[in-house]
């Protein structure tokens, strides 16, 4: 029961993640997911100094508005003139920076160990469960997640072909009178939302993990926008499974073993995929030269 | 009597201190074909961004059919600078043509066989049927520029702004480009294209703004294309379009 | 807190550990420059998380914790790490940005299994490496701070003699490599850079918050200045005061680690900078387009008014 409860997590993270996953890496802001990632520590450390609990519906939204203002704070910066890059860095590390001050302080109060941050607990999810007049109804975290997959699929299911546009061409999806910068925000606080839902399974940096690896993976696999992040949750729910597995034998941390398998699948997709592959791509330019030279 | 397809007054675009667009007005008449010509750094593709709002403007009005260019946005349509997309996403010729359609659409509502009909017409009027399936970075540079242009065609406007649409394509694609032109002028719609190739300009258009961040003259081609003109808007740089024997 | 304030200036350990974060924030500084003309800021955050796998191998291997040791491991890991940035995104369509996620977050994830592997088995003294996930600038001491100022001390050496190469590498490295210069050795020497700024820091402020000192002070001398040479000195000047107040404000205040205080000062120089610096500040560039505005519709109404003489004459 508790190796299902895990996995479950861990299927449900990496779902949430892929989808999401997809449309950063293709608008290029996977940078911008791993900010969000870090930066939203506050707005947890915060929430969970009002609420006194860890997995709140309340935490989720007040976490997750922190992660608007980090996007918001980025595009402030980037427009007053600092490079992309440099306003991600400065805002995401300044925004953590307040969180881990905010754990300090309130040390006592907050039971959150500042590891866990980092790598999740995802093997402790179990124990704090829901119950309902005394009926268990398993794992918290699986709640939260299972709501924010829901909102994510409802929410992309209705604007999808806003949401496409806006990826490829914002340009003239701001011609046709969409409004871009709602749907960038949207976009953002779902992922904010995400993330937040994953941090205390797997971590800041795990959940950038499968935010990117995955989607990156299943990039290299299709080129339809609709296969890729079906793909996408695909495999990041096949590499939880592995790295479940891989954790169990090696006896090491779980959240980093799935994205160690993450990292692994992507390698095998980086060599071997039929279109895109390292080998693919080889041999077709040796057939080429062939033929070159048959000519 | 012609209608005012397009009306601007004194728009201005800065970016921080340099002053990209100097208050400029003018009106396009339903059914002409407009080249936007001046030097690199004009202005050119920042007065068709700020025409549609793409960025933002200091001062200024823009009115398509009398109306201001917000309530109108469907008679309007664009077609970028093919660099302005990734041509890595993952999407095939006949979806980008059909996202042409997704003003039309509303909210809600999501492409269906109508639409998927409407973008395969348009794909056969620039002769890219075939391609319909191709993933688009497998597309030519001329190809790429057809489906943009089919995609502009699915928006299905009165007034189209095009931004260099003959850069870095094959000259079967420019002829094929030009006779799409003229084909919609005779439809009674009314183009403008920001252009760079002076030696074409006269063959091309009926009429022509040259512009380097002011209005430097607007007229019918053959009143207004002329080395006076042409001196006053590139300045210093004439001597090189001497070079090129510019046919005036 | 005057007391504690005064013990700081009289206790040696405090001393080293306010030298020590100084000097911290005086070399990201310099380096991180480099790296914001190269528009590769994040390549920090990606060296510094890729760091970390490099640190648990040496000291495994080793099982000693010296900082000679874990400088070895992380540049080695660094170079895999942009080696391998640089394969994804030559042989693949996957842009720089994902590439440095997926790098940076696979590291990461190999860091976090091989720490859990050495907490699990039975190494020493295994108990500081996990406070390199959020640093720890008590834990130094002064053979740490010497070696600090021996590595920072050739690395500032290096960048001043080698400072007109670097210059014209970061701004235009297609013409460098036409004039001659080996490109790649700059390149890998810049890397390395980071990677010393990032193992000396990591002990200090931690793998995440590392990256901060090489942006942030690098971002604000930006807006004092236009000469590289002159926001060089700036952004090592605005590191080591980042460092110092860092330092201070931790010793006043119990339980509130240095290396967050550190990053927030840097932050605060930031936003004093971007509020103030002159010509690209905020205040600067707003009176900038009011002006502008005003001026284009003192135009506006002239030529109108042209017109309309035009008209009646």
């Amino acid at each position: 029961m508790i190796d299902f409860w895990i996995l479950l997590t861990g299927a449900l993270v990496a779902s949430c993640c892929g989808i999401l996953g997809a449309f950063l890496v293709l608008r290029k802001m996977a940078m911008i997911g791993d900010a969000i990632s870090h930066s939203v520590l506050p707005g947890i450390v915060i929430a969970f100094m009002i609420s006194g609990s860890r997995d709140s519906f309340a935490m989720l939204l007040g976490a997750s508005l922190l992660g608007l203002v980090t996007v918001f704070l980025i595009q402030m910066f980037k427009q007053s003139g600092v490079q992309a890059d440099a306003s991600i860095g400065v805002v995401f590390t300044a925004l953590f920076a307040v969180g881990v001050v905010l754990v300090s302080l309130n040390a006592r109060q907050v039971d959150l160990d500042l590891d866990c941050v980092l790598y999740g607990e995802i093997a402790y999810v179990h124990w704090n469960t829901w119950s309902m007049s005394g009926v268990d109804l398993g794992p918290k975290a699986v709640w939260l997640l299972g709501f924010t997959l829901l909102v994510i699929l409802a929410v992309l299911g209705l604007f999808y072909k806003q949401f496409k546009l806006c990826a490829f061409d914002p340009a003239l999806a701001a011609a046709l009178g969409i409004p871009v910068a709602l749907f960038h925000y949207l976009l953002m606080g779902l992922v904010s939302m995400a993330t937040v839902s994953s941090f205390e399974s797997v971590g800041a940096i795990l959940v950038v993990g499968l935010l990117i690896i995955p989607a990156s993976t299943a990039y290299l696999l299709t080129d339809r926008l609709g296969r890729m992040i079906a793909l996408s949750a695909g495999i990041g729910v096949l590499s939880t499974v592995i790295g479940y597995g891989a954790a169990v034998v090696l006896d090491a941390s779980i959240a980093g073993c799935m994205v160690c398998a993450a990292a692994l699948l992507f390698v095998l997709a980086f060599l071997f995929s039929p279109k895109h592959g390292l080998v693919a791509r080889a041999a077709r330019r040796r057939r080429l030269s062939r033929q070159q030279l048959g000519a | 009597m012609t209608k005012n397809a397009l009306h601007i007054e004194g728009l201005s675009v800065a970016y921080q201190k340099k002053p990209v667009l100097c208050n400029v007005s003018f009106e396009v008449k339903e059914g002409q074909l407009v080249g936007v010509v001046g030097p690199n750094g004009a202005g050119k593709s920042t007065l068709i961004k700020a025409a549609l709002g793409l960025i933002p403007s200091l001062t200024g009005q823009v009115q398509v059919y009398g109306r201001p260019y917000k309530q109108q946005r469907r008679l309007v349509g664009y077609v970028p600078q093919r660099e302005s997309v990734d041509w890595d996403f993952p999407t095939n010729a006949l979806d980008v043509v059909v996202m042409g359609r997704y003003g039309h659409l509303g909210w809600f509502r999501r492409p269906g066989a109508k639409e998927k009909r409407i973008a395969m017409e348009c794909l056969a009027k620039v002769g890219m049927t075939d391609y319909a399936d191709r993933q688009i970075s497998q597309l030519s540079g001329g190809q790429q520029q057809r489906v943009f242009l089919a995609r502009a065609l699915a928006q299905d406007a009165q007034l189209y702004f095009m931004d260099e649409p003959f850069v870095g394509v094959d000259a079967a694609t420019e002829k094929a480009i030009i006779q799409l032109l003229q084909e919609l002028k005779r439809q009674g719609k009314t183009v403008i294209v920001v252009h760079h190739d002076l030696a074409t300009v006269e063959e091309y258009f009926d009429s022509v703004l040259l512009l380097n961040v002011e209005l430097r003259a607007y007229g019918l081609t053959r009143d207004v294309f002329t080395r006076t003109n042409l001196h006053q808007t590139y300045g210093g740089k004439l001597a090189f379009l001497d070079r090129e024997k510019v046919s005036l | 807190m005057i007391e504690r304030l005064a013990s700081l200036f009289t206790d040696p350990n405090t001393q080293w550990i306010l030298f020590g974060c100084m000097l911290l924030g005086l070399c990201s500084g310099v380096v991180g420059c480099f790296s914001y003309l190269r528009k590769q800021s994040l390549m920090g955050d990606t060296l510094a998380h890729a760091a970390l796998p490099g640190i648990c191998i040496a000291f495994m291997l080793t099982g000693t914790k010296s900082m000679l040791l874990f400088l070895i491991g992380a540049g080695i890991s660094g170079v895999i790490a942009t080696f391998g940035i640089g394969w994804i995104t030559r042989y693949s369509r996957i842009k720089s940005d994902a590439a440095m996620g997926i790098i940076l977050s696979s590291f990461f994830g190999i860091g976090i299994v091989l720490l859990t592997q050495i907490q699990h088995s039975n190494y020493g003294n295994q108990s500081g490496l996990d406070k390199f996930l959020f640093g720890q600038a008590a834990s130094m001491i002064g053979s740490d701070v010497w070696t600090m100022m021996i590595v920072c001390g050739i690395l500032l050496f290096v960048c001043a003699l080698l400072f007109k190469e670097l210059k014209l590498f970061s701004f235009d490295p297609g013409f460098a490599r036409g004039l001659g210069y080996p490109t790649a050795v700059l390149d890998q020497l810049l890397m390395f850079f980071i990677v010393i700024a990032v193992v000396v820091g990591i002990q200090a402020v931690g793998v995440v918050l590392v990256a901060a000192l090489l942006i942030t002070p690098a971002v604000s001398a930006r807006y004092w200045t236009d000469r590289l040479g002159v926001m060089v000195v700036l952004a090592g000047i605005f590191g080591a005061v980042s460092g110092a107040l860092g330092t201070l404000l931790s010793s006043m205040v119990q339980n509130l680690p240095t290396g967050p205080l550190s990053v927030l000062s840097a932050t605060a120089v930031f936003c004093l900078s971007v509020l103030c610096g002159p010509r690209r500040g905020v205040l600067s560039k707003y009176y900038q387009t009011a002006r502008m505005k005003r001026r284009i519709q003192t135009d506006n109404s002239g030529q109108s008014q042209s017109i309309k003489e035009g008209a009646a004459s």
